[in-house]
């Protein structure tokens, strides 16, 4: 069952003045029923209706200095792309959107505005921003549904030619870019979907992935050419790629190697990485088992470990599995917790439980090698560490066990060593990072490029897309 | 898509397949692995080369129908296609001369033991083949093998071809005759490779096996395959598929290996419904 959606209680007209014009309260986003989306894979927010979308446009003060800007990694025109949707140009603003991103459906689902755009809103001060994020992804879903999506005047063809490996957020947005300018990119990408994180980390029920792939679609038509099943440093190197006929290569690999946390009984049966978790459920489609012949284990106790984004779509992806119980058990506490507050809003009103500043210490099986508990131990907050947040301390011999049949390990990604192991004087950091300037994205070797996860470790979709635009800008500058 | 050039029956649930991926035939070495997806529906599986011709762009691999994947890729015939088909993954085998070696192969282990085989006696190594079958119905490679092989020893657990018993029975005997033998490689069910590596432990035989554990992505994105090795867990798919038998906890990788036992039984079923249906 739908949520019924409340209009704006108030009518305003397109001329307006500034005093009314403030009195417009922040538009809800409308969503599903959370006793009813736990159970399904729908998308949780439906998007704003048009009238509404509107109204929450005509909020914006048009400022001359906008603040919203500068918090953009892709530098999007926001007072731009919404002034065009108070005047009722959907269309329009999708394409103010586009000139400088390419993947607007996904970035308006997925992006923490609240931490970006929004925040320096000069709205905030008096109440709420405007819901830049929902307006975005407004735009771009209105322009996908009319099938008037446009594809921009391309310039002639430079001649030069840009391998990019991975097609995530970075990959596709350096692709895009690129092409924009003229140049002639392929993208190699390991699995056999385009994506990356879009389409095997992030649940349909937060991005469908009939979106995604209009977006990933809206890339190609720009005359970049994805092949996928191609393994890069098993097929062909990025050595070879230079000498081959490419004039430049990105990077964009991502941070593929999760990380687990080095405790008993991690190997047990019933033990995932987040990875191994998401990528059965969304790119395998194993919630439609056996409809679709990836099988997932649906435990009915389930503790998902990490406060991340990673981490809360995990668990409301057990949730949806049909588990009892699902536990985010986090060593912290929740205001330390690194997910967006909209996910934790979202998973809470789920009825996922929140075990806070725990520790596991060990993953306890049974005779047949599953899981069938986790002991923890209670954790107090001390002195800030290094990441300026207060630092857990393990309260002595608080250890105690939950009862549980499944734990996701969802505490991070490593560097996935593949292209630095294969490419020559590529310089990598302790952690197995590629070494790159963010200001260019510029590598230690000549003409190879990188940004994203396989440069800042864990981040997220939009400064993976950020490090994308900032690499093609420089792409194409080393090409002249 | 990737296109079936060549089907060959080896057995009744062994099949031989040339897939057409140039890019892979150009740069496999022996040892690695590539992950098969039949259809939009399918599941990612890795099967290890078996082959490859790089001029005519072929890769071959050998397909025992086990669960549901490998039955619907079996029931492929030339011509048809195959939504994914990638590698070539994993670490290549350290092939080098070791002096005497013997090569064992457990059922559609043969397929990876042969190429290996293959590889062993070009490096100038005398090479002695133990292959082991169910029964003579099953059996298949058998001139392939004792091509390049120096000794080939064949076993059925029923007794139905050659000798009656396991591989492991033909290997004690080599070893109780005292001869020296410098390197044991053994590919085959968990069980049998756990077998073999109890006996050359005590003969401190250096012995390398190579694993096949359940894998998703097959480029250390996931961590499915994960298995312990000297009591560290390393990734089948980047670290293996071959590491020190002697260091592999067998145990702990059977238990893995039956993970989704049940989820299997009930895509058997489907999938047998589904084709009972279609008949009539």
């Amino acid at each position: 069952m739908k949520n019924v959606v409340k209009r704006g209680e108030q009518k305003v007209s397109n001329k307006i003045d500034p005093k009314e014009r403030l009195k417009i309260q922040r538009q809800k986003m409308p969503e599903q029923n959370p006793v009813e989306r736990r159970k399904n894979f729908d998308q949780v927010n439906f998007g704003l209706p048009s009238e509404i979308a509107e109204l929450e446009a005509k909020r914006c003060l048009q400022c001359k200095k906008p603040a919203c800007v500068p918090g953009c990694p892709v530098g999007i025109d926001i007072p731009g792309f919404i002034k065009l949707i108070a005047e009722g140009d959907f269309v329009g603003a999708a394409r103010k959107i586009k000139e400088t991103n390419s993947l607007p459906a996904v970035c308006g689902r997925v992006c923490p505005q609240e931490e970006q755009c929004e925040t320096p809103c000069i709205l905030t001060k008096r109440g709420a921003p405007v819901a830049i994020g929902n307006l975005e992804r407004f735009a771009a879903d209105f322009e996908q549904e009319q099938g008037e999506v446009k594809i921009p005047d391309l310039p002639k063809s430079t001649g030069k030619r840009v391998a990019v490996v991975g097609s995530g957020p970075a990959g596709l947005t350096a692709a895009g870019e690129l092409a924009k300018l003229g140049h002639k990119v392929t993208i190699f990408e390991a699995l056999h979907k385009p994506g990356g994180v879009l389409v095997y980390g992030i649940p349909e029920f937060r991005l469908p992935k009939k979106i995604l792939e209009k977006e990933v679609n809206y890339v190609k038509s720009l005359g970049v050419e994805i092949v996928t099943n191609y393994v890069v440093g098993k097929i062909e190197t990025l050595d070879e790629f230079l000498s081959n006929g490419f004039h430049a290569a990105f990077v964009g690999t991502g941070a593929g190697l999760p990380y687990f946390m080095n405790i008993p009984g991690e190997n047990l049966n019933g033990v995932y990485s987040a990875n191994e978790y998401l990528t059965r459920v969304n790119l395998m489609k194993a919630y439609l088992f056996p409809e679709y012949d990836t099988p997932i284990f649906r435990g009915r106790r389930v503790a998902v470990i990490g406060g991340g984004n990673t981490a809360m779509d995990a668990v409301r992806t057990s949730k949806r599995l049909g588990a009892e119980h699902s536990y985010i058990i986090y060593r912290r506490s929740r205001t330390e917790m690194p997910a967006r507050i909209e996910e934790s809003k979202h998973a809470e009103e789920e009825g996922i439980e929140f075990v806070l500043l725990t520790n596991p210490t060990r993953i306890l099986g049974d005779e047949k090698g599953w899981v069938k508990g986790i002991e923890c131990l209670r954790m107090e907050l001390g002195e800030p560490d290094a990441s300026g947040r207060r630092k857990p301390v393990p309260i002595k011999g608080s250890e105690y066990v939950i009862d549980v049949d499944t734990v996701v390990v969802a505490i991070g990604n490593g560097a996935n060593p593949l292209i630095p192991m294969t490419t020559k004087g590529l310089e990598t950091n302790k952690y197995g990072y590629i070494v790159a300037d963010l200001k260019d994205c510029a590598t230690s070797k000549q003409g190879i490029f990188a940004g994203g996860d396989i440069v800042r470790g864990g981040a997220t979709v939009i400064l993976a897309m950020g490090d994308g635009k900032t690499a093609a800008a420089s792409i194409n500058e080393y090409l002249k | 898509m990737f296109e079936i050039v060549e089907k060959r029956v080896l057995s009744p649930v062994v099949n031989l397949f040339k897939v057409k991926a140039p890019l892979i035939a150009k740069k496999r070495k022996p040892g690695q692995f590539v992950i098969f997806d039949v259809d939009e529906r399918g599941e990612r599986v890795p099967l290890t080369i078996a082959d490859a011709d790089p001029e005519e762009g072929t890769v071959t691999i050998i397909c025992q129908a086990i669960g549901k994947s490998t039955i619907k890729l079996n029931s492929l015939n030339k011509g048809d296609k195959i939504l994914s088909f990638v590698g070539p993954l994993g670490v290549p085998s350290h092939i080098e001369k070791f002096g005497t070696t013997i090569c064992i192969g457990g059922g559609v282990g043969i397929a990876v033991a042969y190429p290996l085989a293959k590889a062993l006696k070009n490096e100038g190594n005398y090479v002695i083949s133990i292959m082991g079958f169910r029964s003579k119905e099953l059996l298949f490679m058998e001139e392939d093998l004792r091509a390049t092989s120096d000794e080939l020893h064949i076993t059925t657990d029923d007794g139905t071809y050659a000798r009656k018993g396991l591989v492991t029975d033909v290997l004690q005997e080599i070893l109780a005759d005292g001869r020296v033998i410098d390197f044991v490689l053994a590919v085959g069910p968990v069980p049998m490779m756990k077998a073999v590596c109890n006996i050359t432990k005590k003969y401190k035989i250096k012995t390398m096996v190579s694993l096949n554990p359940i894998m998703v992505d097959g480029t250390g994105m996931c961590g499915a395959c994960r298995v312990t090795i000297g009591g560290q867990t390393k990734f089948v798919c980047v670290d293996g598929p071959e590491f020190n038998g002697h260091m592999v906890d067998f145990d702990e990788l059977m238990k893995r290996q039956s993970i989704y036992k049940e989820q299997e039984r009930i895509s058997i079923e489907k999938l047998q419904h589904e084709e009972c249906c279609q008949t009539r």
